[in-house]
């Protein structure tokens, strides 16, 4: 049961980005679409798990002063896939995630769940933390492309759900939105936390 | 420290070898459909044939082209091809369709490009590369970098010029495109 906290924290007490402030970038540039935030998240799952597996398991092996060069190259790699696999099977969405795919390198998520969980726990829990975080990421980046998709274009992966008349509010598909909403969903998510707690 | 650091990198390099090995094909096979495919559409638009799957690659002064033939019940009746030139952010590709009767361009579709967005990117836009539609190919480039008769974007002198030198590369391999067996 300690073991299932590892994955359920991720879910909300850990929730990325809102409670776990990191990977903002990425957040703010692909949930223009709820498509290409689904498909990012799937990335960032398969990375922060599969890096999580790795450097739990030759945890011993590191040198501390190479530590962090490790972890970079393994992340790396398992990016580099993620882009080879996308190009090769998913290209619409290569095409539009862009230069941000190679960008879940730099994902602090990503290296801050190696250097703070999986460097010190065993495979399992490591595995667990991973999946729970990026599925968490994934539902936030899914959540915030929604609601900047449906009020910034009409449409929801694509699909027209608007009444006739609705224009569009465009202003939520540009960087000034992405912002705003997001400040919104965190203000929104620490109001809900503070009355729960109280 | 440099052992285990040498070790994971090789592990790394050696499996993202194979792995990119593995897809190389598939990956050329969707640049095809997805990034040059809707521009020789567009170039060989009146075509009933299946362009992506009827290329054929061919050799022109010592260089690999890959030439996309538009046919009409089964008689081809223009070619498509890609040509690169120098743009502000990088190579600018463009691809150019040639009607092999009237020796005209059935059209000019910029490709793969990394002009600024918003300004040199706009030479993408139709509004420019619509005027190349129906040139002859005797082309007259007394004027400057751009055939004459032809606006180049305002604000993206280099991204124009570098569609019109991709142009003129085009067009003076062209002889040499038609007389190779189609």
């Amino acid at each position: 049961m300690g073991l299932m906290h590892e994955f359920t924290k991720g879910l909300w007490k850990d929730l990325a980005p809102f409670r776990v402030v990191l990977g903002l970038c990425p957040v703010l540039a692909v949930t223009k679409e709820a498509e290409t935030g689904l498909g990012m998240g799937i990335g960032v799952i398969f990375v922060l798990t599969c890096s999580n597996i790795i450097v739990s398991s030759i945890r011993k092996l590191i040198p501390r002063q190479v530590r962090i060069a490790s972890f970079i190259v393994i992340i790396a790699s398992f990016v580099t896939m993620v882009e080879l696999f996308s190009q090769a099977y998913f290209y619409p969405i290569y095409q539009k995630l862009g230069i941000f795919i190679p960008l879940i390198v730099v994902n602090c998520i990503i290296l801050g769940r190696a250097e703070a969980f999986a460097s010190r726990n065993g495979v399992v829990a490591s595995a667990l933390d991973g999946l729970g975080i990026g599925l968490g990421f994934t539902m936030s980046l899914v959540v915030l492309a929604s609601i900047r998709e449906i009020l910034g274009a009409g449409t929801i992966f694509g699909i027209d759900i608007m009444w006739e008349s609705f224009r569009p509010f465009t202003f939520m598909a540009e960087a000034p939105g992405a912002f705003i909403s997001l400040g919104l969903l965190l203000g929104i998510m620490n109001a809900v936390s503070k009355t729960s707690q109280s | 420290m440099v052992v285990v650091l040498t070790l994971i990198c090789t592990v790394c390099g050696v499996a993202l070898s194979g792995l990119e090995n593995m897809t190389a094909e598939r990956i050329i096979q969707q640049t095809l459909l997805f990034v040059q495919g809707p521009n020789v559409e567009d170039v060989l638009d009146g075509s009933d044939n299946d362009l992506i799957a009827d290329r054929k690659p061919i050799t022109v002064d010592g260089e690999e082209l890959i030439l996309f033939v538009g046919k009409q019940e089964d008689k081809p009746w223009a070619v498509a091809y890609e040509t690169t030139s120098s743009g502000f952010g990088g190579d600018v590709t463009i691809m150019v369709g040639y009607d092999l009767e009237q020796d005209k361009l059935t059209g000019l579709k910029v490709g793969k490009n990394s002009e600024t967005a918003g300004i040199g990117s706009r030479v993408t836009e139709v509004q420019f590369t619509k005027q190349f539609k129906g040139l002859d190919i005797a082309l007259e480039f007394t004027d400057g970098p751009c055939p004459v008769g032809i606006d180049a974007v305002s604000g993206a002198t280099v991204s124009s010029t570098a569609v019109c030198e991709a142009l003129k590369e085009s067009v003076e391999i062209y002889p040499k495109v038609k007389e190779s067996d189609l």
